[in-house]
């Protein structure tokens, strides 16, 4: 086989094991991490357990949904820039499509009154999954005094004072660094993370959905 | 039109940490506030349909929002301009800085970020909760609202079940009750 046909085929078999992953996953995200791992890990031998954990540890650490982040990442270490967009063309194509179609299924729907009072019921649930991941991700962000100011403060500034969230965001990023910078000048000690984390990514359920 | 929906979810996409619930408001206020694409109870439906599909709800958001704005094309759009930021960063520290967890101003800015997702979040479940009836007036719809919304706690918190099945339940309930 030419090299260049080993590439492609590497592609397509990148494309199609991600491709198998997208579908089955409701509750969001996270649902995806145990399913990447059976696919890349286990049943592909292209990716070692431990690598696959700092896969996924980095995957949580940027922006972006962490089930395409570690998709975009395994793909580019087997087969660089370009097999980083086929896994993530695979992971993205049956959820695109089946929310696309839902999209449309509901637009046509959306005044039928059965559907109309489901909706109702059915927002009045999702208050109820946001509280529990505020719950789930407030116990791993409360470390100390200073971070519930920062989570009162927040809610304070979106609430009352209508501020965007955007700013707020990157106003953390940036306070999160130099108040422990500060911290470490003074020889104080900050605690950055608790035991939870350690647990890896079985958490899943509610958060980061 | 198209080149609105990519840089606004570009933008979004760049500072998603924490996952989807805590995007809800970021991605509220560019749609319903700044763009005026749709209004806040047409953006709840958004949010209670990409909840129900499939894989990350932010995009999902994405998608419904490019969508119902700009058909399919529209719904491309959006989702690529979700995703452009996760490809190019993941590219990024492949080539420069692997082991970004292990930083110490990684996890300092996380230190930060996790507390501000948190209050996003409770941001998020209270405009959402005001703005869907369950902080209504006092009448029997509401108290039925109040009620599916105690039973989503109790059935999440102690029951542990899956936030599908708690979804599917509502709905029927809301169906029963409401429609």
């Amino acid at each position: 086989m030419t090299r260049e046909k080993k590439g492609w085929r590497q592609l397509a078999e990148i494309f199609l094991s991600f491709l198998r992953i997208g579908p089955v996953t409701f509750g969001g995200g996270y649902a995806m991490i145990p399913l990447i791992e059976r696919e890349v890990v286990k049943r592909r031998g292209w990716i070692s357990e431990r690598e696959i954990a700092e896969i996924f540890a980095v995957a949580e650490s940027v922006p972006g949904a962490i089930a395409i982040n570690s998709a975009a990442f395994i793909g580019y270490r087997l087969a660089g820039a370009r097999g980083a967009v086929a896994a993530l063309l695979g992971i993205m194509l049956p959820t695109f499509l089946i929310v696309l179609l839902l999209c449309a299924l509901f637009l046509q729907v959306r005044d039928e009154p059965k559907i109309a009072g489901a909706f109702m019921g059915i927002k009045a649930a999702i208050v109820a999954l946001i509280a529990y991941a505020a719950y789930t991700i407030g116990k791993t962000a409360v470390l100390d005094k200073t971070t519930l100011a920062a989570v009162l403060c927040t809610v304070a500034l979106l609430l009352i004072l209508h501020v965007h969230p955007v700013p707020v965001i990157l106003a953390g990023a940036v306070a999160g660094i130099v108040l422990v910078k500060l911290r470490d000048l003074a020889g104080w000690k900050t605690k950055l993370e608790t035991k939870e984390d350690k647990n890896g990514y079985e958490w899943f359920m509610g958060e980061g959905i | 039109m198209l080149a609105e929906l990519f840089v606004t979810f570009l933008v979004i996409g760049f500072v998603s940490f924490g996952g989807g619930y805590a995007m809800i408001p970021v991605i509220e206020r560019q749609v319903v506030e700044t763009h005026g694409w749709m209004s806040y109870e047409q953006f709840a439906d958004v949010i209670a349909v990409a909840g129900m599909s499939p894989g990350p709800i932010a995009i999902n958001s994405a998608i419904f929002v490019g969508y119902q704005t700009a058909g399919v094309a529209g719904a491309v759009a959006a989702a690529a301009g979700m995703v452009v930021p996760s490809l190019t960063i993941i590219l990024l520290i492949s080539l420069f800085f692997y082991k970004v967890n292990q930083s110490r101003i990684v996890q300092s800015a996380f230190y930060g970020l996790r507390p501000i997702i948190t209050g996003l979040i409770i941001y998020a479940g209270i405009t959402f909760a005001m703005r869907n009836g369950v902080f209504g007036a006092w009448n029997w719809q509401t108290a039925v609202l109040i009620a599916i919304f105690l039973f989503g706690l109790f059935a999440l918190f102690r029951l542990r079940l899956h936030p599908v099945y708690v979804i599917l339940l509502s709905g029927l309930a809301g169906a029963a009750f409401f429609g």
